[in-house]
This record gives structure tokens, sequence and C-alpha cells, in this order.
């Protein structure tokens, strides 16, 4: 080992070195910039500061607070409670104005349109797809189609309530099974279903009695679908005579439709979210366009 | 390890870093400096005091000539007024710049460096405070050296609080650009201006200090890109300080070179008294030719011409000149200036077509604006009456200090188009009118719904017009309707 007082000095650069040596390759002595010890040293300063001063080490079971009490998800609860208060001002607004003023009052439209597509987003989208264009089994919102109605006080009463739900005041429409009940023969099925197909445009299976199909149309349908299949929307029962049903558009589907009719479930939003929200979820939705 | 403890005395090592040499400029006097006085003058007095210039835009717009209002996304030039859209004004000021440093170092060299930069004029400013408080050159050196004493502790407190004053009024006046500047010097002294006014009073005044009070030509010469860059701007017939050694060499002192001419010998005019480098700002002996430091500033000039007008030689033998002349004057020819040539011509053009292009711009500048976004889900919606309805968020642009209203109409839809804005507050003929406030833009949906018996072809291109209503003003963009068509 070298000599601490005596350092080798290498001849070519005149720098010291350490006393390694490999193979006869001698290591240079050129320690960091003193600026840059410096500021590293300032760094390890800055970080025992910091363990004091904010939560760092992780304990068994919990962790070092650090002094300055800082704590992240009480600083986002914070945001948040600022956020709903921020908006408060306006909640309050949508609240109080009809739903009516909203669309002619710019300020609140826009909040409500804001505040809308952003609760869309995050409660409707799943089923009703992110502009609103639904799927099969979840209506399109965008169209001018509604099944109880798209007038802005309708479509608030939905939002609030939901489609078959526990909810007294609830929409409620219910197709009887024809098929499952046993109200109808496989034959009558048939029947109907192709005279509904023909009269929507939907391509019918060949010798099948369309008169007797229209007979029991009239017997068994028409009290709710009406008597020319425009549908009533009172009841939720929609119209048939245009082939863009909610569960599919061939023949199968109006088949299996009318023996097992299924039964879409939309949830009631008055216990989730706020009247505010809900209003503007309304003129929301009502601006798609297909509001009437 | 190596037994090998030979120790090698007096191993020759070479000097890898060399701190940089402080330097002294010493005071000169001349046309030079005299033109740097104006220009400090003029360009600080633009600086700190333009803001309080006041312009009257009316009662509910900001009342100064020039302001970046950042609240409300607004810049404000005198009679120009710009939306963050419109910031491609900026592109063209940035375009002009450029091309006029082109144009200057065709014609000068580093002649930005040298008089309009402003590190160039804040040190210059600074230099000025420190002579002032320490004296020139000279004092400066034995005030370095002298030991702490009462009076140094003085000298030097009251140059850096000097200093301090004339940086803290730099950062002050920045901050001013950005709100109306009487109401926050108010808040500034009463210490109730918002926080970002005191953080950045505070970086600019640290920088100004810095910069200009102990880095100075180290900036120029280590930090900037400029020299390098304005190195392969100039040419041979820019005109760059030049020291002229053909008059020049060979150098020697007054008393050496008399007796060599009295010889007959060759005797340069040069006196070899270095007052060219004492009053160098970057510290640079310009008789060894042009360097990266050099910033063609003229002071060497302004020295040399003092000298040689004492000892009874012509001016000029520093003088802005080119490489090209000495060799012509060696040759015997006469010097040429070629100050306009193509390469001027065409830097000077450029400016003018841009500045040109500028202005019919800005006096053609619309009051209006419309721009279209089409919903992009769903792109079309059909409704059950045969119909195919598309969406569009329209945004409307008023750029007038009252509240107008825009008749909007969607062209290239076959007849008995409907088009309806969510929100509109009246309609005409079947139009939407739609009312926007002053100084200010509006969002509408527009929901553009073809006649059931059309049918549609799939992309339809379609022009969105806006009218307003008292002047007529027409602003259109395009877009298109989109629907099934043919599968």
């Amino acid at each position: 080992m070298s000599d601490t007082h005596n350092k080798e000095v290498d001849q070519i650069s005149g720098v010291e070195t350490t006393g390694h040596e490999w193979d006869g390759l001698k290591e240079l002595n050129n320690p960091l910039p003193r600026w840059w010890l410096y500021i590293f040293y300032a760094t390890v300063v800055w970080a025992v500061i910091y363990w004091v001063l904010y939560p760092s080490w992780p304990l068994v079971s919990s962790y070092t607070k650090g002094v300055l009490g800082a704590n992240q998800r009480q600083e986002a609860t914070a945001a948040y409670d600022k956020g709903v208060a921020d908006r408060a001002q306006f909640a309050d607004k949508i609240v109080a104005t009809s739903l009516e003023d909203i669309t002619q009052d710019q300020d609140l439209l826009q909040y409500a349109l804001a505040n809308g597509r952003a609760a869309f987003g995050d409660n409707c989208a799943p089923c009703h797809g992110s502009g609103g264009t639904g799927a099969e089994g979840y209506p399109n919102l965008q169209d001018d189609t509604w099944i109880w109605g798209g007038t802005l006080d309708d479509i608030h009463t939905t939002l609030l309530y939901g489609i078959r739900t526990d909810n007294d005041d609830a929409r409620f429409g219910d197709m009887p099974a024809f098929g499952t009940d046993e109200l109808l023969t496989r034959e009558e099925i048939d029947q109907v279903s192709n005279f509904v197909a023909s009269r929507a445009g939907v391509e019918t299976d060949a010798d099948v009695d369309l008169a007797a199909g229209q007979v029991l149309y009239e017997d068994n349908c028409a009290a709710c679908h009406g008597d020319n299949l425009e549908g009533i929307q009172e009841v939720g029962a929609p119209s048939l005579m245009s082939a863009n049903y909610l569960y599919g558009n061939s023949l199968d589907d109006i088949k299996a439709q009318v023996a097992a009719p299924r039964n879409g479930v939309m949830p009631g939003w008055v216990e989730r979210l706020d009247p505010a929200t809900i209003k503007s979820l309304t003129v929301y939705v009502h601006s798609f366009g297909g509001g009437q | 390890m190596s037994a090998d403890t030979e120790t090698h005395e007096g191993g020759h090592s070479e000097e890898w870093f060399a701190s940089a040499k402080k330097i002294y400029p010493m005071a000169t006097h001349g046309l030079f400096r005299r033109i740097k006085w104006t220009l400090l003058f003029i360009t600080l007095g633009i600086y700190y005091f333009l803001p309080f210039i006041r312009y009257d835009r009316g009662p509910d717009a900001p009342g100064q000539a020039v302001l970046i209002d950042m609240d409300h996304t607004r810049a404000y030039f005198f009679f120009i007024e710009i939306w963050p859209q419109e910031v491609y004004y900026l592109t063209g000021l940035l375009i002009i710049a450029a091309v006029a440093l082109f144009l200057m170092n065709a014609v000068a060299g580093r002649v930005w460096c040298g008089y309009l930069c402003p590190q160039t004029v804040w040190t210059d400013l600074f230099l000025w405070v420190e002579r002032k408080v320490e004296g020139d050159r000279r004092e400066r050196i034995a005030l370095d050296k002298d030991p702490w004493t009462f009076g140094k502790i003085r000298k030097r407190a009251t140059k850096h609080f000097f200093w301090l004053m004339i940086a803290w009024w730099t950062g002050g006046a920045w901050v001013l650009y950005f709100n109306d500047a009487p109401t926050l010097v108010w808040q500034l002294l009463t210490f109730q201006a918002p926080m970002i006014a005191y953080v950045w009073i505070g970086i600019l005044t640290t920088t100004t200090y810095l910069l200009a009070g102990f880095m100075r030509e180290q900036v120029c010469i280590y930090m900037c890109p400029w020299p390098r860059i304005q190195a392969a701007l100039t040419d041979e017939k820019a005109l760059n300080v030049t020291y002229r050694w053909d008059r020049g060499e060979p150098r020697g002192s007054l008393k050496h070179n008399k007796e060599l001419a009295a010889q007959g010998m060759p005797a340069g005019d040069c006196i070899d008294c270095y007052q060219c480098f004492q009053v160098c700002p970057t510290g640079v002996d310009i008789r060894k030719g042009m360097q990266l430091d050099c910033i063609q500033c003229g002071l060497c000039i302004d020295a040399c011409d003092n000298i040689m007008t004492k000892i009874g030689k012509p001016t000029g033998l520093i003088a802005y000149d080119t490489d090209e002349n000495i060799e012509r004057r060696i040759e015997g020819k006469e010097p040429v200036y070629e100050i306009v040539r193509v390469r001027t011509i065409i830097y000077a053009a450029i400016i003018a077509v841009v500045g040109a292009i500028m202005l019919f711009t800005l006096l053609n500048r619309d009051f209006a604006d419309i721009s279209v976004l089409h919903d992009r889900n769903p792109v079309f919606v059909e409704q059950s009456d045969g119909s195919v309805r598309n969406g569009y968020t329209v945004r409307l642009s008023n750029k007038r200090r009252h509240t107008r209203a825009f008749m909007l109409h969607v062209e290239g839809m076959p007849p008995n188009t409907q088009v309806e804005a969510v929100g509109a507050d009246s309609t005409f003929a079947g139009r939407p009118i739609i009312e926007v406030g002053p100084d200010t833009t509006r969002e509408v949906r527009v929901l553009v719904s073809s006649p059931p018996w059309e049918k549609m072809p799939q992309s339809t291109p379609v022009t969105f017009r806006i009218t307003e209503s008292v002047m007529g003003e027409v602003v259109t963009t395009k877009d298109t309707f989109k629907a099934p068509g043919e599968p």
C-alpha cells in the first residue's frame, strides 16, 4: 500500500496516483470538483431535513409522520372539498332554476353541460356509451326515439327514479312473456312476429299467415303498442314501426322478445347523485339533439 | 500493489485549467462611447418607463399602452390587441429580429453584442456605478489588493447597494408589463401584490445582479450561443473592429519607433501602449485579430484614436474595417466598403416583406372568429323520420368591446336543412342568432339535420358562415356533414 504522506505522482500528467495498480497501469487520483462535492453534501443535508419535516421512514405498521404534519390524503380531500365549495354557487342556482330556464341562461347552460358531460362519463357511459349512442339492450340517447319520452322533464324523471327499480316513482314497463307464460303457442308467436316484421320492413318467413298475425296483434299487443304499432310512451311501449329495436332488429330477435321479453333496468340516481348533477345530466342528454 | 515507490520529483504537469482573470475595463471617451451611452439611455429608458405610459381603450379595458394580460389572455401594444390564437404576430417579430441580426452581422459583425445586448447594456451601467464608487481601473486593481479597511468596506457596500437597487428595479420593471403598472407599484410597496410578482422580481433581481455585476464578459464567452452563431453570419465584407496591422507594425514604444524611423527603418504607428486592451470590456487584445471574445463595441477604437491624436498621428489605427482592405492597402489599392451588396439587400428586403405582411394582416384583422369541431362520437345520428343529424361544437369570438349578435348559416346543405343551436338567443328565418359578449368567446352546440327525403352522401363539404347583425361582418369556416351514405 502506498504511504499517505508520500503519494506517488504520475510523471506524465503530474497527478497523484491512488496507489492502485493493475498490470502496470496506475490509477490517477483526480478528485471530483469541490463545487460538485458541496452540492452533493447539500443534498444529503436536505434529505435529513426532509426526514424530519415530512413523512418518510416506513415503520412496521405505520410510518414517521414528520413534524410539519403534511398528509397527501388530507390535501387531496381538502382540494376536493374546495372544488365542491367552488361549484356550490352554481349548483345552488341550478337547483333553484327550472330546467327550461337553465337552457335559456348562458352561464348556467355552460355549467350544466360541462358538469353533465363529466357526470355522464362517470355514471352513464358504461351502458349508454361515451357518446350516448347506446348498444343492444341499452337505449340510444342521441336519436329521437324515446321509450319514456325525450322532453326535459321526461328525461329528468327517468334519471331520478330509473327504470324498473324499487323506487315507487320508477317507470315500469312490463311486457308479458307470451312464450314462457304460455299465453301464445309457438305458431302464434311466429305469426304475430312476422306481422310486426312485415310492418317494420324486416324480411319475413315464407308462407306465414300474416292476417292471423294481425288479428293476434290486435288482441294481444295493440293495448300497449297502439293500433298502428306507433307505441305508447305512457306505458313505455316502444314504437314497432321502424326496425330500430332495443333488443335487435332481425325476425329471430322479434320472436325471442315476444316469447320471453327482456326488460332492461336503469338505476335511479336520486339516492346517488346530488340534485344539481341530475339536472345537469338532464340538460346534457337533452342537448345531444334528440330531445323533444 | 506496486512496490515501486519511486517518486518523480519535478514531474512536468501541464495546466489543464486556468481560472478566468478578472478584468478591470478602463474608462474611455469618444464617438463609440457616446453612441453606447445614447443607446443605453434609450433602451433602458424604454424598459423602465414604458409600462407607465397610458393608452385609452375605453372604460372596461386596461389603460396601459403595453401590457401582457395573462389573466384574460390578451396582449396590448398601443392600438394593437392580440388574442392567444394570434400569437403568430410574435412569430413575425421573431423572424424580423433574426433577419435584423443577420443584417447587422453582414454590415458590421457583432454590433448587437457591443451596443444593444441587455447583457452589454446592464454591464455598462454596473461598470459606471463601479467607477463612480471605486474609481477607474488602477484604483480598482489597488482596491482588490488592499486589506479590508473601513474605507474599503464602505466602498464595497456602497457599490453593492447601488447594484442591488438597479437589479431590483430591473426585476420590478419586468413585472409591470404583466399588470397595471401604477396599481402594481402601489401593491408592491404595501406588500399586497400577488406572490408571483415578488417571486419574479426576486429571480430577475438575482440574475441581473449576478450577470451584470459578477459574470459580465464570462456570459458572452462561455454562456451565450451568439458568439458561435454570429461568427458564421459575418463575412469578409463585413466591417469588423480591426487593428490595421499594415500601418501599426512593427510596434514599439514611441521613442523606439521614432529612432527606427529616423534611421529609415520600417516603424509602425502602434506604440504598444495597451490602451486598447485596458479599455476592453471582454479583456481582448484586438491586435491579435478577430477573436471569439470580441463584441465589436468599438471602445478600443476610441482609446486608440485618443492616443493617436495625442502623439500627432492620424486616427483609425483600429477601426471598423475588413481584412480584405488591409490586403488591398498592402497591394497599394484603394480600400472598398461594400455595405450595400446582394446579401444586405436581401436581408433588408426580407425584413421589409415580413413587416409589410404583418402590417397588412394587422390592418385586415377580423374582429370576429369562428371555429368548428365536428362531434366524433357519434359522427352522425339517424333519426326515425329518415333524416340524418350531425352535431358540432362551434366557438364564436367577438373581438369588439361591445356585445354583438351573430347569425349562423350553414351553406352547402340541401334546402330545408334544419340548423339549431342549443341555447341560441333567437332565430331568424330558421337561422340561429347567437349573442357574444364584449371581447370574449362563446361556445354553442349546433345540430344540423338533413331533410328526411334527401339521401345524403357519406360526406358533404359545408361552410359555417356567421354574419354580424349590425356591421354585416362575415366570417366562414369549412367542415363536413357526414351520413351513412352508400355502404
